[in-house]
Formats: C-alpha cells, sequence, structure tokens
C-alpha cells in the first residue's frame, strides 16, 4: 500500500457486507444448505421456530424474500414483526390477507406476497365458516369466547396453525413456498400442542359434563357428579358457569371440525415437503431452547431441515485474541503514540474472545446434536428494517 | 417517580422485558440484591422454563419455596416455580377446603381446563399464588419475606398478565373468581409494587419498551425502573469513534502500529481490523441512538454491562452489585 489514505478525508467509511457467507461451524456433521432448500421444489412449506429474540420473523422473511427473487411462489406468514419491517414489506395493516410485497426483483418469476396474522379475526372466521348464522352470532357474543379468542395463550399457536392450513389449501396456483414464522411461546412449542391439547380437552369429560344437562339424564356420570356440580358453582359462581355451558353447548357442533383440521395441519407439519428451521442466537439459553425444539421435533416426526444460528460474531482473520490484546499492552507501555491502534486492537481481541465463546456454544449443540445441519449467519451492524437488510441477510444465509 | 422515593418502600418487584434480553438473569440479580444484609426475599418464577434452576445452576424446582442462594450480608432467597395446576389445587383446598371434590374436579379435566383453555384464569392462578406470598405473614404478624421477585412474562404479554381484572371481567363480573381478581389488582397497583422492564440497546427491544410503559400506564399499573441490559463497554472514545468513521485512522497508520506493537501483519489483516473497527463504531452509534431515545422516555433507568465471560453464578452477584450501586435497591 501506498501513503494514501484509504479513504478520503471527511467521507464517512461504511463496512461492507461481509465476504463471508457462511461459516461451518465445527462439530456440526455438515453444513446446511438453505439454497438447495428453497431451490427445491418439493419443498413446500418451511416453519421457522425458536425462542423470543433470536430474530425468527427477519429469518422468515430474509428466507421468502431469497426464494421470490430465485423465482419461487412465495407467501410469507409473519406472526408480530417489527413495526419498520412491516412497513417495509407493505405491512401495514392487520388485515389477515396476503398482499404482494412491493419492490421484489421478479426477473426469475417468483413473486412475495406477505402477511401478518390476526388471532382474533382468524377464529372469527373459522366460526362464521363453521356455524349457521345465527350460531355463530351467539358464539361471537359469548363472553368466554371473546376471551378465548382475543387472549388464551395457546389461540395464536392455534391460529398461527389454523391459518398455514388455509394457505396450504389455497396455495396451488398461487403460490409453490410458505414460509411461517412462530409466535414466541411461553413454552416452545406450543404451536405443536395447542391443536392437540384442544383436541384433548373435547374428548375429555368435562365437556360431556358441562353438556349433560343439556343432552340427557346426569346419571351417566353417576360418581362424583353432584360433589362436581356443587364445587364448580361454589368456586366460579352460578353465573360464569352458566356462561360456560352456553358457550360449549354453542360450540359442541363446531369441535368436531375443529379437531379434523388440526389432525390434517399436524400432518402437513409431518409431511415430506416441509422443512422446519429451528433458529438460534449463539448463546446458551437460546441454543438450550433450539436442543429442545430439535428433540420434540424428532419425537413429533416433524422433518428438521436444520439450525439457522444468528447473529454470529466473525472476527477478521489471522489474529489471535490474546495476542491482539498482548499487542495493545505494548503499545500502551511503549514510546510511540498509537492509543487508537491499541484500542482497534482491543476491538478486535474483544470480537475475537466472543467468537471463541459463541463456538464453543455451538460446539456443545453440535456435539450432541450430529444429526442436525447448521448454517451460521454473521452479524450485521445495524438492525434490518428494509428489503435491502432482508436480501443482505438472505445472502449470507443461502450464499 | 425517583429511585430514592419509590426504592425502600417497594416489596413486590415484578421484572419483564423482551425475549433474548436477559430478563430471568435480571430478576435473579435483583433478588440476590434485595437479600444483602440477612433479608429474606423470594423469587418466582410463572412461565414454567425452570429458568431459575439453570441460573443457579441447581435441579429443576418444584412447586415448593426452597432456599436457593445466600447473599452477601447473609440474605437468603428462595425460589418457587409457579405451576397454574398446582395453584389451582391449592388455592380449592386452602379457600374452599376441596379436598375430595378438588381431586374430583381433576379427574373430570377440570383443572386441565382451567388452567389452558379458560382464559384469564391461569394468569389469575399464576398472580394469585403471588399475591398469597406476598401477604402471607410468620406467627408474630411479620411478614414472611421482605421482598418477592417475580420473573415475569415478556413485555408484550405482561400489561394483559398483570391486569387480571380486565381479563376476567367479561368472564366473572360478581363471584368468587372477581374477587380474588380484584384483591390481586390492590396488589398489583399499590405503591409497594414496581414493574421493571428489561431492555437491550436494539430497535425492537426498545420499542417494545415504549409500547411496554404505555401499556402499563393505560392499565394504571406502577412501572419502576428500566433496566438496560448487556451494555457493551467500547474501547474507542468519542475523539476515537470520530476518527475511525471518518477514515483518518489509514491503513498506514494502522500498519506502523502494528509493526511498533511487533505484530506481523498482511494488508489484509491491516483492511480486516479497520474494518471491523468501523463495524464496531456503527453498532454503537446505533446504540447511542436507542439509549437518547430511552433517555428522551424520563422513566428511571439502570444499566447494567455486559459482563465477560457470559453469566455464572459470580457474574448474577456482580450485577446485583451493580443493581445496588444504582439505586435499585
Amino acid at each position: 500500500m501506498t501513503g494514501k489514505a484509504r479513504t478520503a478525508p471527511g467521507s464517512r467509511r461504511r463496512s461492507r457486507a461481509r465476504s463471508v457467507s457462511t461459516h461451518p461451524v465445527a462439530g456440526a456433521s455438515h453444513a446446511l444448505d438453505v439454497d438447495a432448500l428453497i431451490h427445491d421444489d418439493h419443498t413446500r412449506i418451511v416453519v421457522c421456530c425458536g425462542s423470543g429474540g433470536v430474530g425468527k420473523t427477519t429469518t422468515a422473511a430474509a428466507l421468502a424474500l431469497h426464494a421470490a427473487e430465485r423465482g419461487r411462489r412465495v407467501v410469507v406468514l409473519t406472526i408480530d414483526p417489527a413495526r419498520r419491517l412491516a412497513q417495509s414489506m407493505g405491512l401495514t395493516e392487520l388485515d389477515n390477507l396476503p398482499r404482494p410485497v412491493e419492490g421484489v426483483g421478479t426477473p426469475a418469476g417468483g413473486s412475495l406476497d406477505a402477511m401478518m396474522l390476526d388471532m382474533k379475526r382468524t377464529f372469527d372466521e373459522v366460526v362464521e365458516a363453521h356455524a349457521a348464522p345465527e350460531r355463530a352470532a351467539q358464539i361471537l357474543t359469548n363472553p368466554f369466547y371473546v376471551a378465548l379468542s382475543s387472549s388464551f395463550a395457546g389461540t395464536q399457536e392455534y391460529m398461527a396453525m389454523e391459518k398455514l392450513g388455509q394457505l396450504s389449501a389455497q396455495a396451488s396456483g398461487r403460490w409453490d413456498l410458505i414460509v411461517v414464522d412462530t409466535p414466541p411461546s411461553r413454552s416452545a412449542l406450543d404451536f405443536l400442542d395447542a391443536p392437540a391439547r384442544l383436541a384433548s380437552l373435547l374428548d375429555g369429560r368435562f365437556i360431556k359434563l358441562m353438556l349433560a344437562p343439556a343432552k340427557g339424564p346426569a346419571r351417566i356420570f353417576s360418581a362424583g357428579f353432584g360433589v362436581v356440580t356443587s364445587a364448580l358453582n361454589k368456586v366460579l359462581g352460578t353465573a360464569v358457569l352458566r356462561d360456560v355451558q352456553t358457550f360449549i353447548a354453542a360450540f359442541d357442533t363446531l369441535f368436531g371440525g375443529f379437531r379434523a383440521r388440526a389432525e390434517k395441519t399436524y400432518a402437513l407439519l409431518q409431511a415430506p415437503g416441509t422443512a422446519f428451521l429451528v433458529v438460534a442466537a449463539p448463546e446458551p439459553d437460546a441454543l438450550r431452547e433450539a436442543a429442545y425444539f430439535v428433540e420434540r421435533l424428532t419425537q413429533e416426526d416433524m422433518p428438521i431441515a436444520g439450525l439457522v444460528l444468528n447473529r454470529v460474531t466473525v472476527p477478521s482473520p489471522g489474529l489471535e485474541a490474546e495476542r491482539a490484546q498482548a499487542a495493545a499492552e505494548r503499545l500502551d507501555d511503549g514510546d510511540g503514540d498509537d492509543p487508537l491502534v491499541a484500542a482497534v486492537l482491543r476491538v478486535h481481541a474483544e470480537q475475537a474472545r466472543r467468537s471463541s465463546r459463541e463456538k464453543q456454544y455451538a460446539r456443545r449443540f453440535a456435539g450432541s446434536h450430529r444429526e442436525v445441519p447448521i448454517v451460521a449467519v454473521p452479524a450485521l451492524a445495524t438492525d434490518v428494517h428494509d428489503l435491502e437488510g432482508l436480501r443482505q441477510i438472505g445472502t449470507l444465509m443461502a450464499g | 417517580m425517583t429511585p430514592s422515593d419509590s426504592g425502600p418502600q417497594v416489596r413486590l418487584h415484578i421484572v419483564s422485558g423482551k425475549g433474548g434480553t436477559g430478563k430471568s438473569t435480571v430478576a435473579a440479580a435483583l433478588a440476590l440484591a434485595l437479600a444483602c444484609d440477612g433479608k429474606r426475599v423470594l423469587l418466582c418464577e410463572v412461565e414454567g422454563r425452570q429458568g431459575i434452576a439453570q441460573l443457579f445452576d441447581v435441579a429443576p424446582l418444584p412447586y415448593e419455596e426452597r432456599s436457593i442462594a445466600v447473599a452477601t450480608g447473609g440474605g437468603e432467597v428462595y425460589a418457587l416455580a409457579i405451576d397454574a395446576e398446582a395453584a389451582l389445587l391449592e388455592y380449592l383446598d386452602m379457600y374452599y377446603r376441596l379436598g375430595r371434590a378438588g381431586k374430583a374436579l381433576d379427574r373430570f379435566g377440570i383443572i386441565d381446563f382451567a388452567t389452558t383453555i379458560a382464559p384469564g384464569v391461569r394468569d389469575v392462578l399464576l398472580t394469585g399464588k403471588v399475591y398469597e406470598a406476598n401477604r402471607r405473614r410468620d406467627d408474630d404478624g411479620t411478614p414472611e419475606y421482605d421482598a418477592i421477585v417475580v420473573d415475569a412474562p415478556p413485555t408484550g404479554r405482561i400489561a394483559r398478565f398483570l391486569n387480571v381484572n380486565r381479563e376476567v371481567a367479561g368472564l366473572a363480573r360478581v363471584g368468587p373468581i372477581r374477587n380474588q381478581a380484584d384483591s390481586i389488582m390492590v396488589m398489583m397497583r399499590s405503591r409497594r409494587t414496581a414493574v421493571h422492564l428489561v431492555t437491550v440497546l436494539e430497535d425492537m427491544p426498545v420499542q417494545e419498551t415504549i409500547d411496554g410503559i404505555a401499556a402499563l400506564r393505560e392499565s394504571e399499573l406502577p412501572l419502576g425502573h428500566v433496566i438496560v441490559n448487556l451494555v457493551r463497554r467500547s474501547p474507542l472514545d468519542e475523539p476515537a469513534r470520530k476518527a475511525v468513521l471518518d477514515g483518518r485512522l489509514t491503513a498506514d497508520a494502522m500498519a506502523a502500529g502494528l509493526g511498533t506493537a511487533g505484530v506481523r501483519h498482511s494488508p489484509e489483516l491491516v483492511e480486516g481490523l479497520l474494518n471491523e473497527a468501523v463495524h464496531h463504531v456503527e453498532r454503537l452509534e446505533l446504540e447511542t441512538e436507542h439509549a437518547m431515545t430511552l433517555d428522551r422516555l424520563g422513566v428511571p433507568l439502570v444499566h447494567l454491562e455486559q459482563l465477560a465471560d457470559g453469566v455464572d453464578l459470580g457474574g448474577l452477584y456482580d450485577l446485583a452489585s451493580a443493581l445496588r450501586e444504582q439505586g435499585l435497591v
């Protein structure tokens, strides 16, 4: 290099996207090839799951954009995107309808639609579609239904799966790839559990008990029936008990349909065209959750494509942390006046230390989950809130 | 509200924050900080994650209060993983003496219905247990715990979780559930309760914090501190940051400095280090912007630095001292 400054004085230097696209994580038997996954026409559904704060929504959106610009006709279902990201995708209103995203490159013949889940509306639509009008009106105004559809801990998960089922049914001709973001659940895989939980509840004796007064002699529940109803009255009060009964009676006709659809969606998730991507950050908590996800998905026979390790620190190669630290200290001690160089060396030492810590966490995960392919996505300096940022993430992820 | 006039008298600390911001770590550190000088503190979790057990490196917690740590100065932290089903059975037994009937309810799947499907009831049960622990007294009438810390649901759900009245309003206008919800609300809105929001200096967590504050205000729930977690200390001071961004640190100067320090260097290494520094400063600038946004909110802030080697038990004690030094306790 000559004595010229690298950048003209006064011009603000900005870092470019790293050329490192994917870098293998030691211990994983193979790297996850995201590009091959989305290029494979057999891949029809990609589900992104992971604990809160690991970049699930961004990953889903970036993957969808990447696939669209490589020729797939994609719809992405997001659950709770950051405001600016939502705006950049044209998701300004929550109307539960997929809309085309502006600014997507289409020379490859692909397209991208996006939608944000409106859980209450999805639930209402299910009720309206499957109950006679008077019955539907009765259900929609029942206080138990109102609360269930707007705040039940599993409703968001359940409705996400319901919506996935709907999109999949409408897909033919319009979309050939559905990318789904999953809700930040209280327990990791609520979206798998909610339908089963609902189904098991509907088969439960409680529902039959509640329907009993309407459906005939209570004598079938001889053992404990009296004790139970009197206990319920005592705890809930008669007014609440009446509401519960009305709710369940009104819902009775719908229950079978719910169960059938829940089972269908579950089967769809297990089907060969589905791929689960577990998303994590290189931190112990997130990776512990990821391990749990992988184990649960395996138990449930859900097809895991691999782990996306987001926001990985990539220090510039060629200088170890200890040496950088020692060099900075030598500069401090010496006569040369290089505080700036010393500080830059310290920045590097910090990055390198962080990177080895992250690698250690990733190795621990990979060591106990050798069958899971991993792709690491380097951290960007800035937050992602436009298509360009998503495109950059997509390139880093899929090459 | 300033730390000094709200801090000392608060008994119930609710800690929320977006996923990934470290709210469980902060809740644990806060419990340790409160337990200093011989106090008894109860640390509760409500989401069935067993996060407390992992942080303190103990076996998974049962539905039972047990001592898990001794604080500086001899206080003690007790931990409890609140489970909605167990809380319901306990509640039925305590208030209605439903020994046999309670079991019958369980057999009929009613416990399951109440805790998983019946909306709002679950939160009444979880917060109800906190309420019970908060008012529990020893034989001589002194409170069993000097303070209670709840590792609560994330910011997006916190107001709904705490505002159990609104949750059950449509379901139970009168009756026992309503009465229970009313008592819980009195405690939640009291001056002796504070809801702390944990954030990091990133886009979404800061936005969620702003939304969370608005939601708490709307529900008349008392905001405590906003705790800015994982704050990074930078080796670069303000002039150095400018020099890096403006390109005044040239490749030649960098190469010369590396030479002085005795580091063998290639043009790639020099380029790499400079790029890394730019990347670092860009991140810092963004963090400064987010920090200014938080400053403008006019709410009490506390800052916790990122621990160099990740969180371990020793780190929790360091965070606890930092919380004390900044007057949160």
